[in-house]
């Protein structure tokens, strides 16, 4: 019955669509062929209706796929016919998609919008694809390509192929050529094709390769009695018991298939114990003797056998239930040479992501290296040529970092910000080592673990003074516009170019340095001094205004170092303790006494934080932890660091 | 020579009846047991403190009698805290966790026992199983031995590796900040099985004891008295004899010492690893008064200011230890508690909550430089037990003992 009315209404709707080709333009023809589809606008039956626009070879064809998307096709109500409409003085301005003529002000009663859902405008999306990707405007080619990249179809290939010979820009055709390697991987019917496409695409490191293979290598797990089917392209097969399948997740995919019976778990044999007692008795056992296990299961297994509740699953049952199937991972592809060619790009792609990592990973630890040479270079000169330990050294960094704040309130200019930040904070922390050490230290050169003591106090009188006058909250240190964004290599291997001006401003300190120690008269005399105070004081060098001056250049080095640090963390009153114990690490670890040292232990200690990251990725704690205790061994088989002094240089 | 202990010490007797007479005061002015008129809360306070100077007299020892600055006693402190907090909150969960099962329908196996405190007390880190840590926590014996075996046998540990490799002064002193530092970072992980940096919390409840904090406060003020007591003659017995002359000569001139024959490292790892144990013990009994434990508390500026106690109060003097750390910890409550008057400079208001760390950091740099006695050094005017002349130069306590000449200054 039902089929006859169908029948009938084809036939109807044929000839009226044949009495209407006389008076309406080729586009109007198909769209009136589907009529009954587009009127209905239901996903499930208006692909044909999209299919026979977009393949009718129209110019006009782009323009009402275009129009219905965008709910601009309406219907007259009298003759049916579909029009581009806008809203105009008294009801609505139809055109004719063949024509492009207006054919009138048409009252809304008259008409009816077509409202296309979702699911169809996306289905239209994908129809219009294929005239965006031939576009003459490369803006909307690279839309195109955008959207067959973030969701790629099987039904875009063809009109992606057809549409390589046209192009002509060059970034664009190699952008094509590659989305189409990505969609022939994915949905080509010919397997070879798929097949040499992986073979082509098996190097790059990009995220979206890897993302249209691993669909094809996704296994599901499935459980048979007996044998594996035939046709099944099996992963492997899996061992009940075994790390990859332990036994009760094995038992729980059985229950889960109906092909056991559920296992009785310690909370549902309590439940069923609960409310099975009678009289203060269950299953024989009186209730004051169920704090057992062993107990409880006897009571269960007298209540099972008298068919009360569910037999008791003992771990002989689960076994032997085990031992009668075969558990596998089977691939969603049926076909093996697909899997085999996709596992083998795979891991091609993961042998080179792994190297990249590398050298990703190593460049991480260069740059946290240089971070640390940088906050540790100023103690190389307090701590170790002068042997005063300065726990206010972490304070003097705090002070150049929120030198470097103040100064951004008052210049607004990033980049001139930090021109003037970097000499300014030099200058504020130099007087503030000069004061010190005139002050407090050059009374206790004689009392080391004193010194210690005293710059303690200072550094919590600094830390809280800092908190006074800059509140407890982080100040930001922003970076000029020209350090933002990172270095890009390729997907896996990138560093931000902060990290890379850090890494130099590390190399010119070190440079610095070995100049002032050993090229200028203040390093010589140095180097006299701290050797030896009576006999340089005898050849005429003033042991005083040497240590002061060099005091103040280690702090004023740390003042840098704060701006620096600064930039990329945060400002607060406490950051300078937060590099306080790794720097004098540094430094201990390298070799007191010698910058080689310090940059060696900072690049120990850089590489090392990094590597036992690298290991254990969620847990930086763990890593510091680990780092600390690796480096109090490290100090047992060298007491005086990696590059340790020798002869009259080393004091002792 | 043969005179008595007591004798040679008479500082010993004195303190010791200081210390009863103020636990008598304290006690008959209590809430619990006298006439009320101190408060419960400052009653924790003064025992807190009393617990403070006990591990202020481990730092003397080993700071001023042998010359090793540690800045990582704190750890031991909060390890003891940690080992009798274990104890406390696992057996007073058990007993919750038992009354809840005993109200179902049946008794509960043992199992459900453990498990039901193992969510209780894991909870807040998303865990339930025990780890291995607590495998001896249901046994309070068990636990107060590891109160002692645990910050001694890590010191042991410890103090074999820097001391065998001739780790000496400020090295050392970095060397054990380190390793305070890494045990707080440790402990601050959710999967160190120590509840991360919720640490261990609700210890001021015994299980068992339906007594009133008025009076368990009490008991805990006698426990510290008489572990101060205790650990006070410890240390001067310690020090008094030729096991306290040979840490001395080391602080002095370990060099000298060790030609005379002396295991150097062997003194300081017995001295290292005791002075560890009396830590942990303080720390076991100020933590239950504290009611909280978290890894927050070793961090290593706790330890830092250990140091700052005993250097306010006058190193190589036991007393000067626990005047330090008493004035010190009970000056830095009244000034944080608020309770100190604010000062109006007209164009300013000197809030002591905001400058009492500042005040303490200068005062800290002002008794190093002219005082390094300590508050301790006026009793030397008393007792007219003056030092040398140096001409201007104090070099401190461990080069004190030099002869002039060989000073350098």
């Amino acid at each position: 019955m039902i089929r006859v009315i169908a029948a009938t209404l084809a036939l109807l709707l044929t000839s009226f669509s044949v009495s209407a080709q006389d008076t309406t333009g080729a586009i109007q023809q198909v769209l009136q062929e589907h009529s009954a589809a587009i009127l209905k606008s239901s996903r499930m039956t208006i692909g044909p209706a999209i299919d026979a626009v977009a393949d009718s070879g129209l110019e006009q064809a782009q323009a009402v796929l275009q129009a219905w998307s965008d709910k601009n096709m309406w219907v007259r109500e009298a003759d049916g016919l579909f029009f581009r409409a806008t809203e105009a003085e008294g009801g609505y301005s139809l055109t004719d998609f063949d024509t492009g003529e207006v054919v009138g002000v048409f009252d809304k009663d008259a008409l009816d919008q077509i409202k296309p859902n979702s699911g169809i405008r996306a289905l239209i999306g994908t129809a219009l694809v294929q005239f965006q990707l031939k576009d003459p405007d490369p803006l909307r080619r690279q839309e195109a390509l955008t959207s067959i990249s973030r969701a790629p179809d099987p039904a875009l290939l063809k009109p992606l192929r057809n549409s390589i010979e046209m192009e002509t820009d060059p970034t664009l055709r190699a952008q094509k050529l590659r989305q189409e390697r990505l969609l022939t991987i994915g949905y080509d019917a010919d397997s070879d094709a798929r097949v040499q496409a992986m073979a082509d695409m098996s190097g790059d490191l990009s995220v979206d390769v890897r993302a249209a293979l691993n669909p094809l290598v996704a296994t599901r797990r499935a459980v048979v009695q007996g044998d594996v089917p035939e046709g099944t392209n099996v992963a492997r097969i899996l061992t009940p018991g075994s790390d990859a399948l332990p036994r009760v997740e094995a038992y729980d995919m059985l229950v889960a298939a109906d092909l056991a019976q559920p296992r009785v778990t310690n909370a549902a044999m309590r439940a069923a114990l609960e409310a099975n007692i009678a009289d203060g008795r269950v299953g024989g056992v009186s209730v004051q003797q169920l704090g057992s296990d062993a107990v409880r299961r006897a009571a269960y297994i007298a209540l099972a056998d008298a068919g009360t509740v569910p037999p008791f699953i003992s771990e002989e049952t689960v076994q032997e239930t085990l031992d009668g199937f075969t558990f596998y991972d089977a691939y969603a592809d049926p076909s093996r040479q697909i899997t085999d060619a996709a596992n083998d790009a795979l891991n091609a792609i993961k042998l080179k992501v792994g190297l990249n990592q590398a050298a990703d990973l190593t460049l991480d630890a260069l740059s946290l290296a240089s971070i640390y040479f940088l906050a540790a270079i100023g103690l190389a000169i307090t701590f170790g040529v002068m042997g005063v330990i300065n726990m206010a050294h972490g304070e003097f960094i705090m002070m150049g970092a929120y030198t470097g704040y103040v100064v951004q309130q008052i210049v607004p200019n990033h980049t001139l910000s930090i021109i003037v930040a970097i000499p300014l904070a030099f200058a504020v922390t130099f007087a503030a080592g000069v004061a010190m050490e005139r002050l407090v230290i050059r009374w206790l050169y004689n009392r080391p673990l004193e010194t210690l003591l005293a710059t303690f106090g200072i550094s919590i009188a600094l830390q809280q003074l800092a908190k006074n006058i800059f509140g407890t909250q982080a100040r930001p240190l922003t970076a000029p516009a020209w350090l933002d964004g990172a270095l890009t290599l390729n997907d896996v291997v990138s560093i931000s170019y902060i990290r890379i001006a850090i890494f130099f401003l590390a190399l010119f300190f070190l440079a610095v340095f070995l100049f002032i120690m050993k090229r200028t008269r203040l390093g010589l005399e140095t180097r006299a001094v701290t050797q030896n105070p009576r006999m340089a004081a005898s050849m005429g060098i003033n042991p005083g205004r040497v240590n002061m001056l060099t005091f103040g250049l280690g702090s004023g080095i740390a003042g840098v170092a704060g701006v620096a640090i600064g930039l990329f963390a945060k400002v607060t009153s406490e950051m300078g303790s937060d590099y306080i114990v790794q720097s004098f690490m540094t430094v201990v670890v390298g070799g007191v006494g010698n910058i080689w040292g310090t940059l060696a232990g900072a690049t120990m200690i850089g590489f090392l934080q990094k590597g036992i990251e690298w290991g254990n990725p969620s847990n930086t704690l763990a890593a510091q932890t680990y780092m600390i205790i690796f480096i109090i061994i490290f100090i047992q088989f060298r007491p005086r660091g990696i590059i340790a002094l020798k002869g009259r240089a080393a004091g002792d | 020579m043969n005179r008595s202990f007591v004798a040679r010490n008479p500082s010993v007797l004195i303190f010791l009846a200081l210390l009863a007479l103020f636990t008598l005061g304290v006690t008959v002015l209590s809430e619990g047991f006298g006439v009320g008129m101190i408060s419960t809360s400052f009653v924790k306070t003064l025992g807190k403190t009393l617990c403070l100077c006990l591990v202020a007299v481990a730092m003397d020892l080993i700071w001023g009698f042998a010359g090793i600055l540690s800045l990582g006693h704190f750890a031991f402190f909060g390890l003891g805290g940690y080992m009798i907090g274990m104890w406390l909150m696992y057996e007073r969960t058990r007993l919750i966790v038992v009354d809840a099962l005993a109200q179902g329908s049946m008794p509960p196996t043992p199992q459900e026992v453990v498990d039901g405190i193992g969510n209780q007390i894991f909870g807040v880190v998303g865990s339930s199983e025990f780890p291995l840590v607590w495998a001896f926590a249901d046994s309070l014996v068990l636990q107060l031995a590891l109160v002692v075996a645990v910050p001694g046998l890590l010191a042991l540990v410890f103090g074999w590796l820097a001391f065998r490799s001739r780790v000496t002064g400020v090295y050392l002193s970095i060397l054990t900040q380190a390793m305070t530092l890494a045990l707080a970072l440790y402990l601050f992980q959710n999967d160190s099985g120590l509840r991360g940096n919720n640490g261990l919390s609700g210890l001021q409840n015994l299980p068992n004891v339906t007594a009133s904090q008025d009076v368990v406060s009490m008991w805990f003020f006698w426990g510290s008295a008489l572990a101060l007591g205790s650990g006070y003659l410890l240390a001067a017995w310690v020090v008094s004899g030729k096991f306290g002359s040979v840490i001395r000569g080391i602080r002095d001139n370990e060099a000298r010492v060790r030609f005379l024959g002396y295991s150097v490292e062997a003194y300081k790892l017995a001295l290292f690893t005791l002075t560890a144990c009396i830590a942990g013990i303080a720390g076991a009994l100020y933590y239950p008064q504290a009611g909280i434990i978290n890894p927050a508390e070793i961090a290593p500026i706790a330890s830092i200011y250990l140091a700052v106690w005993v250097a306010i109060g006058g190193r190589g003097r036991l007393y000067g230890a626990v005047i330090g750390a008493a004035v010190v910890s009970l000056l830095s409550t009244w000034f944080t508690g608020g309770q100190a008057p604010d000062i109006p400079l007209g164009f300013y208001t000197v809030k002591w909550v905001d400058w009492w760390l500042v005040l303490l950091g200068l005062s800290f740099v002002g008794v190093t430089l002219f005082a390094p006695q300590g508050i301790g050094g006026l009793v030397d005017l008393i007792s007219d037990r003056l030092r040398p002349d140096r001409h201007g130069a104090d070099l401190g306590p461990d080069q004190g003992s030099l002869r002039e000449k060989e000073a350098h200054k």
